[in-house]
């Protein structure tokens, strides 16, 4: 099994491009509800490869009726090379779910869909859908704009603006016309707060962002991205820019958010995973491969494919 | 266990050295391949550049710099017993082994000549003067001469030169206040008087157009028309009284002087500029005489077809009409370079409108003047002539050159430069950084103007320097749209509404030309190019240091630290 694991390793894997060999359409997939025939279909990565229907493993500890985010049957290509299959998933209120996965898997792509940062690219094509507190994502009718106040986001790169700290963190608030200089202030005291950088910078608010280091320009984008008291919190990869320090710093900052706020994260880090999230999704290429609580994936993976990840055997 | 290792490393090392050796003493790379002449190459070409601007900055500076310091007075006595008195300008070897000089000789009215060359050989006697005079005048050019009497009310009061001097210090500068409130007087007074019945005028003539004459309307502004004809008439008196008076006043002071061949002339006091005994003067004398001719030359109007005197006017139009340039062309150039990179859909057309605005700036610019004149004044100009100007035709107003059409001619050939640079500026900005203000709900707009304009603004001010340097030093476009050798009045005075954008102007570039190659007297202008070429670099230097300056500031605030 070990042998066979190590040989399937795809080609595309190593770089963050989506892999050529994603070919569209895939069979439509019950998403829910599948026992553990799964793991008698041997060779599941295999499966995928050649694109042969398989099905997600969901735990019964990741149900929730009343999800913030919920993920149905969603496709994307990226022009004719599909980078999503059928991918069906909730994210709790106010819990942390982390999607892993090796590169090109799709996790980014995933996570810029809730928001819809996708739309910024042309041949982007879609379907499916996502609702947000049971709204749709995807209606025609929804306000991208507003959408995007609703859900904050944090990137791979730490991508201070190029103005003061203040102005960092308020920005969402000014974009709105906000001019009280008070509700200001005390927005983006709470919003620092928030993201522990206060501290640091609360006698230097008007000096550039620019000139912090890489964990607090993290942090502070992360301020950024609360200040508007958004309903779900998307987190790209946070940590991969920053030493192993301000990376313990954003991850009890994670802990400190669960509750206020509902948290979805990529990482590539099977010790964050395990560490700072409730909910563990794992995908391959494209596929939502094995759903549950991160106690379930981490200790009583379903699937040995899973199990390999997740324990350093295989990406 | 080391005899081992030695048996092992004996036969091995001598083969690794004879492969080095062969190494070294081979040349395997080609001279070409070794990149050594490429070193030299670059280099060299390097400092040919350097050395040409050098000797450009110093020849202009050596040049313009020593225009303005007094040199001594000779009197020369030549075979024939012909005297001469002057300045020595330059001299050269002649074929035979002789030598002569080139003396600036002056007194113009008198000998209709302003230099003589002065073969050594034919000198009998050089001397230099003590109390040889150089006077500047309003008009007619230098005077040389010694002074021999001082007049008051044609009295003669002083005789002794040193007497004549001290007379002279204590009346000229009273003299030449007067003449400033005359000119004064003559230019802003009368010229408010003529504004003023000048729009009565077409007030007039509106009303004829409007109305027809003889109607109601018009009978009410000829009726006004004669008041402040009637009115005007009288100011005009009373300012005619006043400057009588101080002409009046003026004429009492004479100064006698003679020239170097016994001719002795008089000359009223108000018309001499500047005088100073060339041949007494001190270091300091020499640089006060120095930085008066400098402040002049910044500060005055030119005299003498624009030989003499200062460049002001030129100054002026070309700051005026450089800061009206950039006006224009820097917001148009920076939402185009925004729509061409942040809106349009890439793809061959944008690669083609790309391609279009970059040869825009290889068109030679003699043809955007030619458009500029075609365009803006003979169409545009024309037509807002005839829709708002209608009573002053057919003297045009917009219909001819002006400081308008020449800032408008020069955005269009910087707007290339702007464009480039903007999109280079606005290609710049980081991905990441759009991408954090979208996800923040941002539009496209608030992402433009609060993120990515300001991140591009220290690119956007390098394209706006390029735009002055090479806005401010074109002359070819503006001879034809609008720059003139010499304008009677600044684009800017004090009557309304006050910028008349609509008026020729001077033009240092313009100035230059004209010094050099339009001048009749261009011996005596050929330094006051040198001083003017430096002036014009100058002001481009300085413009760019500004512009430089608030760059910095820029980049400082919105572009510190790794990202």
């Amino acid at each position: 099994m070990e042998e066979r694991t190590i040989e399937i390793r795809p080609p595309g894997v190593a770089s963050k491009e989506v892999p050529r060999m994603m070919r569209s359409q895939a069979g439509g997939q019950e998403p829910a509800g599948i026992p553990e025939s799964n793991a008698t279909l041997g060779g599941l990565f295999e499966a995928i490869e050649q694109d042969r229907k398989f099905e997600t493993v969901v735990h019964d500890s990741a149900r929730d009726d009343n999800p913030v985010l919920e993920i149905q049957e969603f496709r994307l290509w990226y022009g004719e090379a599909q980078a999503l299959h059928d991918v069906s998933m909730i994210c709790p209120q106010g819990k942390v779910t982390a999607l892993i996965g090796p590169s090109g898997c799709g996790k980014s792509t995933l996570l810029r869909c809730v928001n819809r940062m996708n739309d910024l690219i042309d041949s982007v094509r879609i379907s499916g859908d996502m609702l947000l507190n049971g709204q749709s994502i995807y209606d025609k009718g929804v306000d991208v704009i507003e959408l995007r106040k609703r859900i904050g986001m944090v990137f791979q790169k730490p991508n201070p603006f190029p103005m003061s700290i203040f102005e960092n963190v308020v920005y969402s608030l000014r974009i709105d016309g906000e001019r009280d200089r008070r509700v200001l202030q005390e927005v983006c005291e709470q919003s620092l707060r928030g993201a522990g950088l206060w501290k640091e910078v609360k006698d230097r608010l008007d000096s550039s962002a620019l000139a912090l280091s890489g964990g607090q320009q993290q942090r502070l984008c992360i301020a950024r991205a609360i200040a508007a008291e958004p309903d779900v919190l998307l987190l790209d990869e946070p940590c991969s820019a920053l030493d192993p320090i301000a990376t313990g710093r954003i991850e009890e900052l994670i802990e400190e958010l669960k509750g206020t706020y509902s948290i979805l994260i990529v990482t590539h880090n099977m010790q964050q995973a395990s560490r700072a999230s409730d909910f563990t999704a794992f995908m391959y290429l494209g596929r939502l491969v094995e759903f549950g609580s991160t106690e379930d994936i981490f200790l009583q993976p379903k699937l040995k494919e899973t199990e390999d990840y997740v324990t350093g055997r295989f990406g | 266990m080391s005899p081992v290792v030695e048996t092992r490393s004996a036969p091995s090392a001598p083969a690794p050295r004879q492969r080095s050796r062969r190494r070294l003493t081979r040349r395997r790379t080609s001279l070409f391949a070794h990149g050594e002449p490429m070193v030299w190459l670059t280099g060299g070409a390097l400092v040919i550049a350097l050395a040409m601007i050098a000797g450009l900055l110093l020849l202009v500076l050596g040049q313009g710099g020593l225009t303005f310091w007094p040199k001594p007075l000779d009197r020369f006595v030549l075979e024939g017993g012909v005297a001469l008195m002057g300045e020595v300008t330059s001299s050269e070897v002649l074929e035979d082994g002789g030598s002569r000089q080139l003396v600036r000789t002056g007194n113009y009215d008198l000998t209709q000549v302003h230099f003589t060359w002065v073969e050594d050989s034919n000198v009998l006697e050089r001397s230099r003067p003590e109390w040889g005079l150089v006077l500047e005048r309003q008009s007619w050019g230098r005077f040389y001469g010694e002074p021999r009497a001082f007049l008051i009310d044609g009295e003669t009061v002083a005789e002794d030169p040193a007497q004549v001097w001290t007379r002279f210090e204590q009346f000229h500068p009273g003299t030449r206040e007067r003449y400033e409130q005359r000119k004064a007087l003559e230019t802003h007074e009368i010229g408010r008087l003529n504004a003023r019945i000048e729009s009565a005028r077409l007030a007039e003539k509106s009303a004829e157009l409007d109305s027809g004459a003889d109607s109601p309307q018009w009978q009410r502004a000829h009726e006004r028309f004669v008041r402040v004809q009637e009115q005007n008439e009288s100011e005009f008196d009373a300012i005619r009284e006043e400057i009588t008076q101080l002409n009046a006043e003026n004429e009492r002071y004479g100064l006698v002087l003679e020239t170097a061949d016994g001719t002795r002339t008089t000359l009223s006091l108000a018309d001499v500029v500047r005088a100073y005994p060339a041949n007494q003067l001190g270091f300091a004398d020499k640089l006060g005489v120095y930085l008066s001719r400098w402040w002049e030359f910044l500060s005055d109007d030119p005299r003498e077809a624009n030989s003499e005197g200062g460049v002001f006017p030129a100054i002026f139009g070309t700051v005026v009409m450089t800061l009206l340039m950039s006006i224009v062309v820097v917001p148009f150039g920076v939402l185009a370079a925004l729509y061409l990179r942040e809106y349009a859909k890439q793809g061959t057309i944008v690669s083609m409108v790309r391609i279009a605005v970059n040869n825009l700036a290889g068109v030679p610019s003699i043809a955007f003047g030619v458009f500029g004149l075609g365009f803006f004044c003979y169409i545009i100009g024309a037509s807002m002539d005839e829709l708002l100007f209608e009573a002053r035709l057919p003297n045009p107003t917009y219909g001819k050159g002006g400081l308008l059409w020449a800032a408008l001619t020069l955005a269009l050939l910087t707007l290339p430069v702007v464009i480039v640079a903007t999109e280079e500026a606005l290609s710049a900005v980081p991905n990441s950084m759009r991408e954090g203000s979208y996800a923040c709900g941002a539009t496209k707009w608030q992402t433009i103007r609060r993120i990515v304009l300001p991140r591009a603004a220290p690119g956007i001010m390098t394209g706006m320097i390029l735009a002055i340097a090479r806005g401010a030093g074109e002359v070819a476009p503006l001879m034809l749209v609008g720059a003139v050798k010499l304008a009677p009045e600044l684009p800017l005075d004090g009557n309304a509404p006050f910028l008349h954008p609509e008026r020729s102007f001077m033009h240092l570039g313009f100035h230059i030309f004209d010094l050099g190659f339009q001048s009749q007297n261009s011996e005596a202008a050929k330094p006051m190019v040198y001083t003017t070429t430096l002036l014009l670099i100058g002001i481009v230097v300085s413009l760019n240091v500004l512009a430089v300056l608030v760059r910095g500031r820029l980049r400082r605030r919105f572009m510190t630290a790794h990202i």
